[in-house]
């Protein structure tokens, strides 16, 4: 295994495009080296981007967070402008492993690793966030949710990587949350998760929402009909029981060690209803 | 020999016996010094690796490390070949270390390598080429008893296995005495259940390591981590067909046990790679190895019926116990047997245990190795029996209480116990009064351990500068260092910083029990003690010799010889320092020792009382309050006593909760590692009282009870019993993950 | 094979070494510089006996390249007492017995002076919160607990909280 330590972006595309064998990235290291030690992976070069200008930084831009790929989660709980604009998502950001995995684990890798029930990818696909990507090719953004394509694949080409994460501007009186259940109270894998971002009309009405939820399918859903059913109403009882059946009925989760299909299933709609609260309180201020 | 059978104790004014003095090996453990079995490194060491299966049961065809022998840095590959024939005590326990004629499990050892780094030992194990025929498996405890299910071993089976059962079957045991259907005849109410748990691991956090060197002339030195350096000894002594005296084994500082180091697992490899390299060999097993190989509790399934008159008395209790103990005869399903009902004075009583093989690792002591499983079925009956009579589950277990003289529903007659002073102890608390709110429930559990004591040997040298050094053979794996210079102190009189204990290695001492059965406060306390009462009469004749008078006339009082009786004449006293000083000049230099197969361990009970809260919409459950009352006895230093409590305790609701071995259809573990094999963190948790009785052991001379096991007994009955409160519906299958909780709340509710 | 050279700073001294590039830093602590505070649970990240800080950031050691920390100051179990002074939080474990076995404790230390110099104040939910990720087995957290909180007292300069323990330990 080669390891490099590029200082441009230039640079750590042509390596990445170039490597013989299998190339990987390293940014905040958590799954990566877990899966390095294991053996499940052999790479021929491993590609650290934390030394490259920007990566470590978070920017305002129209309003919105520019996250750089090397910011570790425990900075971007630290840092007052995005947590104002996007709670929902740094909260996502604060449940993914410990507070030494917060250390190290960045938004970009948690996204990158692909796995359907990574913590932060509701929450950045409910607030709307995009990637920009780096490549042989120049620069695109991508929807976050077109990211992940199934348990640990990704939609990146070769030579590409996620060279950081842009949260908008949130709308006026709008509000995000995420919510996890887990089997203790720190240190798992999300067995549900649960994003939802909505904003208000100036009469309490619901003029958009976007509901995402992660560990129910093979990758995290952007659930249309959920949002759907907040849209246009006052996100009463009756809108919530709607959203959470439209929760449930989205789900297509399998049976394993973490949960079985019908908690998941039940328990995506009961997330869905109680994030959707803490987002509308958080809408109204 | 006898000991003083102090009825006096519990009278005793003691001075450093009770109080809280700081460990001896604080500092090197709150600065990193202390060498934990990873920490060792000797010059020219190489890596040991092991290659396991990925089958849970397959046939080794045949196997050929011949590549991995070819490669450069690779000093010695060891298969099952190299290996001489066992004796038989030890032919499981080597299998075990390294497969023979099949794999047993995923994750059995099959082959080995030494290597000059780890990264070469890793390329090695992927050149070893191993042929298996995959055969059927089983890994649970119900399906491995039924006829036609793959057996493990043939002609395992013995005389007390009735037939219709599978050869997985291998003994069934049985104790109790009256008539269970008259009893049950008698009852207002009978409740019948059956129950199952899930096999947890003992979940020490430093993983098994050891560092073997052995020479051509056959002598060899093993560090590992162990809580057992003399059984080591003994065992891999026997494997490798060494004479004991040969192998000295030193005990590392030992990051956890709880059972789970009572045997050997890498150390009869390591020492085999060694011999076969010429050089030293350090190997220490990853997480997810210790989950796969080494030694998890047994999985079970138990059913039970109970009878109860109205007014709470309980009229016949009945169990059927099967524990599958992994791949190798010898579950504890024998001591679950006998402590299923061992709190209550029963007439009428009968448990039958069956050991079951699967094709799991082979099992190994978790704390009170058999009773949790066994206290969570009956004291679930014995709670909902209560619950549906009108009766308050305490009031149940004081009315039934075993007292002084009760026979046992294991045989014995009872001394002086403990198991009543708990129950009235939770009654009087005010955790059993507070209220409870919405969704809320409380659960209330007792548990019993026996308690052992076994060879031990104490040697305690006076030094010249009337400092005392207490060498003793017992790994320290709670601060038990503390406790013997405690004891030793107190029975010499002298301040507790004039004693520093070490653990000595194994050709220092004869042989020592393992650190297990709670023994080491119990029984390497009672050798302390006795180590530093001869070491008295020793300075007591040197006293005497130097006043000139007869050795009766000397008393040893407050740290020193002082002249008594009629004839003894006006001596001033002689501290133990003093009469040290001038020891050379006395006789020589002054010790005391014992080696003693201690008796007279007391047994030990624990209630429990939980609160917990449910979430009726995810099954989710919170720990809100938890109280521990047991009896210790005497409790050497009381910080430590209830540190025993907390952690039983709390692995306890570990196992009621979360943790669990899942099996795939594949045989394989699903789960080996942190991440999903979850064990309680610092956040599940509240505070975790504690209340010490002391209720003497008159088999001790200060009362001391063993601590360590107890208290993990009620945990599983007490959380299930506290949450079958708050979801308003009884559970009886552990681990109480949120999926089960969530869907026996969405089916009794409709 | 070729190595990677490495120039950093450990627990405040100039340190150099040579590590493979799949070494962990952890492997470079314990194997490489003979610093084995740190000690390897789990090496997944879920048991937190590795931690080290990393720019003052708390990590786990076995989740971070050797290579990684070019240029960087870690601090390790090694480096928390000042000479012979224990910290307060080294002296208060010992004090209220918040070790049993002790494999964990050098992660819970550093971890713990993390948490203290975040929040010199915690609450005891906020201190189990940041100590979730340091799994103990032995003591089920009360006394670590206690410890901690016993140990940010003070260090803010406050009287034990806890008068029957100032009490207990004085005899």
């Amino acid at each position: 295994m080669r390891y490099e330590a590029p200082q441009s972006v230039d640079t750590a595309v042509a390596l990445l495009a170039e490597a013989a064998g299998s190339a990987h990235v390293l940014a905040g290291g958590t799954d990566l080296l877990v899966r390095l030690r294991s053996g499940h992976i052999e790479p021929e070069l491993v590609v650290d981007i934390k030394r490259i200008e920007g990566m470590r930084a978070i920017v305002e831009e129209d309003g919105g967070w520019r996250i750089g790929a090397g910011v570790p989660s425990a900075e971007l709980g630290e840092h007052a402008g995005v947590r104002g604009a996007w709670p929902g998502v740094v909260e996502a950001a604060g449940l993914i492993g410990s507070t030494q995995i917060q250390g190290r684990a960045t938004l970009a890798g948690n996204l990158c690793n692909a796995s359907p029930a990574a913590d932060s990818v509701p929450a950045m696909v409910a607030a709307g966030a995009t990637a920009r990507i780096a490549g042989p090719g120049g620069t695109r953004d991508v929807a976050v949710e077109d990211i992940p394509t199934g348990p640990g694949r990704t939609s990146l080409r070769p030579g590409e990587f996620v060279a950081s994460i842009y949260l908008p501007a949130p709308a006026p009186r709008s509000g995000d949350a995420y919510l996890r259940f887990i089997p203790r109270t720190e240190m798992d894998i999300a067995v549900v998760g649960c994003g939802v971002a909505l904003t208000l009309d100036e009469g309490g009405t619901c003029i958009a929402a976007r509901v995402s939820l992660g560990a129910v399918a093979a990758k995290v859903l952007l659930v249309g009909k959920a949002a759907a059913a907040l849209v246009g109403t006052a996100v009463d009882d009756t809108a919530l029981a709607a959203l959470s059946a439209a929760c449930s009925e989205a789900c297509s989760p399998i049976d394993d060690k973490r949960g079985t299909v019908a908690f998941r299933t039940h328990v995506a709609g009961v997330l869905a209803e109680r994030a959707a609260r803490i987002a509308l309180s958080r809408a109204k201020g | 020999m006898a000991l003083d059978k102090q009825a006096e104790t519990a009278k005793r004014q003691f001075k450093v016996v009770g109080t809280r003095p700081n460990r001896p090996d604080g500092i090197d453990k709150v600065t990193g010094r202390a060498r934990f079995g990873a920490d060792a490194v000797a010059p020219g060491m190489l890596t040991g690796r092991v290659l396991r299966s990925p089958h849970a049961h397959a046939r080794i065809v045949k196997i050929d490390a011949s590549r991995a022998a070819a490669l450069s840095g690779v000093k010695a590959v060891v298969t099952r070949a190299d290996f001489p024939e066992p004796p038989a005590h030890v032919a499981d326990v080597l299998d075990n270390c390294m497969a023979g004629a099949k794999a047993l499990y995923d994750g059995h050892a099959v082959a080995a390598v030494a290597a000059v780094s780890p990264a070469v030992a890793r390329r090695a194990l992927k050149l070893i080429e191993v042929e298996y025929e995959v055969l059927a498996h089983v890994t649970d405890v119900d399906e491995a008893m039924q006829p036609g299910a793959p057996v493990l071993h043939e002609g395992r089976t013995d005389e007390t296995v009735p037939e219709g059962f599978s050869g997985n079957v291998i003994s069934r045991c049985e104790f109790g005495h009256g008539d269970i259907e008259a009893g049950l005849a008698k009852a207002d109410r009978v409740v019948e259940r059956s129950f199952r748990t899930a096999a947890t691991h003992q979940g020490y956090i430093e993983p098994h390591a050891c560092l073997a060197q052995m020479g051509p002339d056959g002598q060899a030195d093993l560090w590992c981590c162990t809580q057992g350096h003399y059984m080591v000894r003994n065992t891999c002594a026997a494997i490798l067909g060494m004479e004991v005296g040969q192998l000295r084994v030193t005990a590392s500082e030992i990051g956890g046990g709880f059972g789970g180091k009572t045997t050997v697992f890498l150390e009869p490899v390591a020492l085999m790679l060694s011999k076969k390299a010429g050089r030293p060999v350090k190997m220490v097993m990853s997480r997810e190895e210790v989950l796969r190989a080494s030694g998890p509790t047994a999985s079970t399934s138990i059913d039970v019926r109970i009878g109860m008159t109205k007014d709470g008395r309980i009229t016949a209790g009945d169990a059927v116990l099967r524990y599958q103990g992994g791949a190798y005869p010898g579950s504890p399903v024998g001591m679950g047997s006998m402590s299923a009902f061992a709190p209550y004075d029963l007439e009428n009583v009968r448990t039958v245990g069956f050991d079951v093989v699967s094709n799991r690792p082979k099992q190994a002591a978790y704390r009170a190795p058999g009773a949790p499983m066994a206290a969570f079925a009956v004291e679930s009956v014995i709670d909902e029996l209560a619950k549906s009579l009108g009766l308050d589950p305490l009031d149940v277990r004081i009315r039934n209480a075993a007292v002084e003289g009760t026979k046992s529903s294991y045989g014995p007659t009872y001394p002086a116990i403990g198991a009543k002073a708990t129950f009235e102890a939770a009654k009087a608390h005010p955790h059993w009064s507070a209220p409870l709110g919405e969704n809320q429930g409380r659960g209330v559990a007792c548990g019993f351990w026996f308690n052992f004591g076994g060879d031990t040997c104490v040697t305690l040298n006076v030094n010249l500068d009337g400092t005392v050094s207490v060498s003793e053979g017992n790994p320290d794996i709670g601060g038990s260092r503390a406790s013997m210079s405690m004891m030793a102190a107190e029975e010499l009189g002298i301040p507790y910083e004039q004693v520093r204990t070490i653990i000595a290695d194994t050709g220092s001492l004869g042989q020592n029990e393992v650190t297990d059965g709670s023994r080491v406060t119990f029984a390497v306390g009672l050798a302390t003690i006795e180590a530093a009462r001869q070491a008295i009469r020793v300075m007591c004749a040197r006293a005497a010799k130097i006043w000139g008078i007869d050795e009766d006339a000397v008393v040893w009082e407050d740290g020193a010889a002082k002249p008594a009786g009629p004839n003894a004449g006006q001596f001033p006293p002689m501290s133990l320092a003093e009469i040290a000083a001038v020891a050379s000049n006395t006789g020589g230099p002054i010790a005391g020792h014992c080696e003693v197969n201690a008796e007279g361990a007391g047994v030990s009970f624990a209630t429990h009382i939980v609160d917990t809260e449910v979430d009726p919409e995810t099954g989710a459950v919170k720990i809100l309050r938890y109280t521990v009352i047991q009896d210790a006895g005497k409790a050497v230093h009381p910080d430590y006593v209830e540190g025993q409590f907390q952690g039983g305790a709390v692995q306890g609701i570990g196992w009621a909760l979360n943790e669990e071995y899942i099996y795939g259809e594949d045989g394989r573990l699903q789960n080996p590692g942190f991440l999903d094999y979850r064990v309680p963190v610092a956040s599940d948790l509240p505070m975790i009282d504690t209340v010490i009785l002391e209720i003497p052991n008159p088999g001790h001379p200060y009362g001391v009870r063993g601590v360590g096991e107890t208290s993990i007994v009620p945990p599983l009955a007490a959380v299930a019993n506290a949450v079958s409160a708050a979801a308003g519906v009884r559970l009886t299958d552990l681990p109480m993950s949120p999926p089960k909780v969530q869907a026996a709340i969405q089916a009794a509710r409709g | 094979m070729s190595q990677i050279h490495v120039t950093t700073k450990i627990n405040g001294d100039e340190t150099e070494f040579l590590c493979e590039p799949e070494d962990t830093l952890l492997d470079v602590l314990r194997d490489r510089l003979g610093l084995t505070g740190a000690k390897e649970g789990c090496g997944t990240g879920d048991c937190g006996a590795c931690s080290v800080t990393v720019d003052d950031r708390l990590v786990c050691s076995c989740l971070m390249l050797g290579a990684e920390a070019e240029g960087r100051e870690i601090a390790t179990i090694e480096g928390m007492a000042d000479g012979e002074v224990l910290h307060p939080l080294q002296r208060k474990f010992i004090e209220h017995a918040a070790l049993q076995c002790g494999i964990c404790t050098p992660g819970i230390l550093v971890a713990a002076k993390s948490l203290l110099e975040n929040n010199p104040d915690p609450s005891e939910e906020e201190a189990r919160y940041w100590l979730a990720g340091n799994l103990c087995r032995c003591t089920g957290y009360d006394k670590i607990i206690r410890a901690v909180m016993d140990a940010a007292a003070e260090m803010r300069g406050e009287i034990a909280n806890d008068p029957d323990d100032s009490l207990r330990r004085a005899s």
